[in-house]
């Protein structure tokens, strides 16, 4: 691991970032980016962010911190994180591997061979190599540990049978990481689960796109029809699927593996709500004079101030001592619940202009808000639903029993 | 927005969490609390010598005046504390009286006060009056000055500890302007005090009949200082109560907690029904919503703008979260939250009051959106 960086060193890379990224930053380039790697709809779209996620590897800002040798910067993360706020500050596009980088990534690196790392790593980084998840099935959404796709062994392969749903990048992506079934007869339905690199451009892998509920497109369900892969895409050995995938949640937060930097997900910056707001006329007069909408407005800044807060009071273990995992469980609920509401409260600023949509020259920042709102779900149903969340919370957190 | 702050803590802060952690826990067992109840001074008088002892009452005192020279942000964990475990005492209105004097006080009465109050003497505040409005500056009780002696006349209600204060600052109305006058309880005829029934039977309340009590004119704040006090006192106030109402949301979630992992119905631990675990989770992240607000309104309490915003919303939160959690604690108990032996009532209670005493939820938000928006 490199030393820890002297103040001097890191305040001259942060300048180099900084001025980087300032020169280097499209925001707006003539068509809407997406807010998230889930929400990739247009060529225009995915070209644009595979192009800018290479140029940001190319410069050195992702994946600093990841071994040299593999194609990473070598660096210490202090660096890295450095670099990540510059990108922040400058409001920079979303880097768009998320999978790759996020979650495969990690788990090459923290339990892959030689080979593997050799042949990923540097792929992924440079967002040449597209990753995915094949994680939730049509009939498995929230019962992750019950999938069902079936991974037969014949001979030096495996042979794959069934279906993967809300596979975001799933039709550009190179490989998918993988829960498939490989034994029926397991004593539980986890022992029977295998983890799998798998290559997606192959016989038998089909991908069909799923029209979103705001008419975009972004996910994919993944078809497997007697698709045929190598025995080698086996990861971690047969049985130990579900704590692969378990493992990938892991590396989030960036003990094990140090994280790669940037952001896969835009933050909705809530200030604009209230600029919005500000802006908003109701009976001829500021809507914020509206006692009702000004108290809701104070009571989601109290909110919006508490989770921003609770970042960095996750790192304060004198402020976490009764329950440690209480902030790092709570996070995704909380946060994705706010960001639906406060979209959804975005909405009944506009009066009568609420009723345009994207596409319309009438609607309100063409459309952003009412495609945040609907695109907002994705994020308090996927990667488990709110409800999933609350049992997460009330049983790892708060001792509660199981339900059953 | 560039007035809202951070969160962050101090070495001393952390030392004085683990300190009153044990200490409360230890001396105020709820059967304790119970019992206090029916006592009429409402505290045990050994312990409150112990917290003088301690030093907790001289935490926010400079050292000149005979304290340890810390801030109200390490006065916080110890408030935190006592709300946790019901512990009820002249603490949060002595403390407060430290300020009020920090703020408004001369150089002579601070002198005389603050050494007296670092050594465990008990005081209070008599703000509050029959129109029921928290805004501090209407009031109706009046002072007359003449010949260096000022006559005050009217009723100040839920004045806390007001019995076992020896000092007592009153707000009042000099020739239409709000002052502040020092009362020594000595000062008042035992039937100047009548003892309130308020809704949180732990606490102690009385309302103070004014008329006739004379101070010195040396007795009253310097007028020059008055809005400053009134900020002080106003935001001191949200603090310590925002502190108390934290520990107490913690508490009622933990004992509700208790509850559902241990009573069966159909068969089943009830806290395995989803019906009663999800919104016991809503109340949980709401809870530490309210405790990061709490240590961010302790880290920016001083600041400038970010400090009356901070505590505002440790405030607003903490009085919502708390309401809220032991609502649903009386429900979640079912026929036993009916009784006065579930603790839930205790909670409930307290958050009504302590919400009536600085200003509910909903009144700290009006508060916020002047300062967010305007």
């Amino acid at each position: 691991m490199a030393d820890k960086p002297s103040a001097a060193e890191l305040k001259d890379y942060a300048e180099q970032a900084d001025a980087w990224f300032k020169e280097n930053t499209v925001r707006d380039p003539g068509f809407m980016l997406p807010l998230t790697f889930m929400e990739v709809s247009t060529d225009q779209q995915f070209d644009f962010l595979q192009d800018w996620q290479r140029k940001v590897y190319e410069a050195g800002y992702l994946g600093a911190s990841w071994p040299k040798e593999y194609g990473g910067g070598g660096m210490h993360s202090e660096f890295q994180r450095v670099a990540t706020r510059a990108m922040k500050k400058h409001d920079a596009p979303i880097m768009l591997n998320a999978i790759g980088n996020g979650w495969a990534g990690p788990l090459i690196l923290d339990l892959g061979t030689e080979e593997q790392k050799q042949k990923f790593i540097k792929p992924m980084l440079s967002a040449e190599d597209i990753w995915c998840q094949g994680f939730s099935e049509p009939e498995n959404g929230s019962d992750l540990g019950n999938a069902q796709l079936k991974a037969v062994k014949d001979g030096d392969d495996y042979v794959l049978n069934g279906s993967k749903i809300w596979t975001s990048l799933g039709d550009r992506a190179k490989y998918m990481i993988l829960l498939a079934r490989t034994d029926f007869d397991a004593p539980n339905k986890y022992a029977g689960l295998s983890f799998f690199l798998n290559p997606m451009k192959i016989d038998g892998i089909t991908t069909s796109r799923i029209k979103k509920l705001t008419g975009e497109y972004g996910f994919v369900q993944t078809f497997f029809t007697d698709a045929r892969i190598s025995a080698d895409c086996l990861f971690g050995g047969e049985g130990n699927g579900w704590s692969m995938a378990m493992k990938t949640l892991e590396y989030e937060r960036g003990a094990k593996v140090k994280p790669v930097g940037g952001f896969f997900v835009k933050e909705l910056d809530v200030m604009e709500i209230v600029e919005l707001a500000k802006n908003s006329v109701r009976n001829g007069k500021p809507l914020l004079d509206d006692p009702v909408m000004r108290d809701k407005m104070t009571q989601y800044m109290i909110d919006i101030q508490a989770l921003n807060l609770n970042n960095t009071r996750r790192r304060m273990p004198q402020l976490m001592q009764d329950r440690p995992m209480g902030l790092p469980l709570m996070n995704k609920l909380a946060r994705t619940e706010l960001i639906r509401e406060l979209t959804e409260f975005s909405l009944a600023f506009q009066g009568t202009k609420a009723g345009y949509y994207v596409g319309d020259e009438n609607a309100v920042d063409d459309g952003y808000w009412h495609r945040s709102y609907l695109n907002s779900f994705s994020a308090t149903i996927g990667g488990g639903t709110s409800e999933i969340q609350r049992n997460i919370v009330a049983e790892h957190a708060l001792g509660l029993p199981k339900t059953r | 927005m560039d007035n809202l702050g951070t969160i962050g803590t101090t070495e001393e802060q952390i030392e004085l969490m683990d300190v009153a952690t044990n200490f409360c826990r230890d001396k105020s067992p709820v059967d304790k609390v119970r019992a206090l109840i029916d006592d009429d001074l409402g505290y045990d008088p050994g312990i409150w010598r112990e917290i003088g002892e301690l030093g907790w009452l001289a935490i926010a005192i400079p050292e000149a005046h005979g304290g340890v020279g810390l801030s109200m942000a390490e006065v916080v964990p110890i408030a935190e504390q006592m709300g946790r475990n019901l512990m009820s005492n002249p603490f949060g209105s002595t403390t407060l009286a430290a300020q009020a004097l920090l703020a408004g006080g001369s150089e002579a009465e601070q002198a005389e006060w603050l050494p007296k109050i670092a050594e465990g003497a008990a005081a209070t505040l008599a703000l509050r009056e029959a129109n029921g409005d928290w805004d501090l500056s209407n009031i109706d009780a009046t002072g007359f000055e003449s010949g260096g002696t000022v006559t005050l006349s009217g009723k100040k209600q839920l004045v806390l500890w007001a019995n076992s204060a020896e000092l007592i600052i009153v707000s009042i109305k000099i020739d239409g302007e709000v002052r502040f006058a020092l009362v020594e309880r000595s000062a008042l005829s035992d039937n100047a005090l009548r003892r309130e029934t308020v809704i949180d039977e732990t606490a102690r309340s009385y309302e103070v009949t004014l008329d006739g009590v004379t101070v010195s004119a040396d007795a009253l704040f310097d007028e020059s200082r008055t809005r400053e006090t009134l900020e002080k006192i106003e935001l001191a106030a949200g603090l310590i109560h925002a502190a108390e109402m934290t520990g107490g949301a913690q508490s009622v979630i933990d004992y509700t907690l208790e509850y559902l992992k241990t009573r069966k119905q159909f068969g089943k631990i009830i806290g395995s029904y989803q019906a009663l675990k999800h919104p016991t989770v809503n109340n949980y992240v709401e809870y530490e919503k309210a405790r990061t607000h709490l240590y961010s309104a302790a880290h920016s309490w001083g600041e400038q703008g970010r400090g009356e915003v901070a505590v505002r919303m440790a405030a607003a939160q903490s009085h919502s979260s708390y309401s809220t959690a032991a609502d649903r604690a009386i429900q979640f108990h079912g026929g036993f939250g009916f009784t006065h032996d579930c603790d839930a009532q205790l909670h409930r209670r307290k958050a009504i009051l302590s919400g009536a005493l600085i200003g509910d939820a909903a009144y700290q938000r009006s508060k916020l959106a002047n300062l967010l928006f305007d």
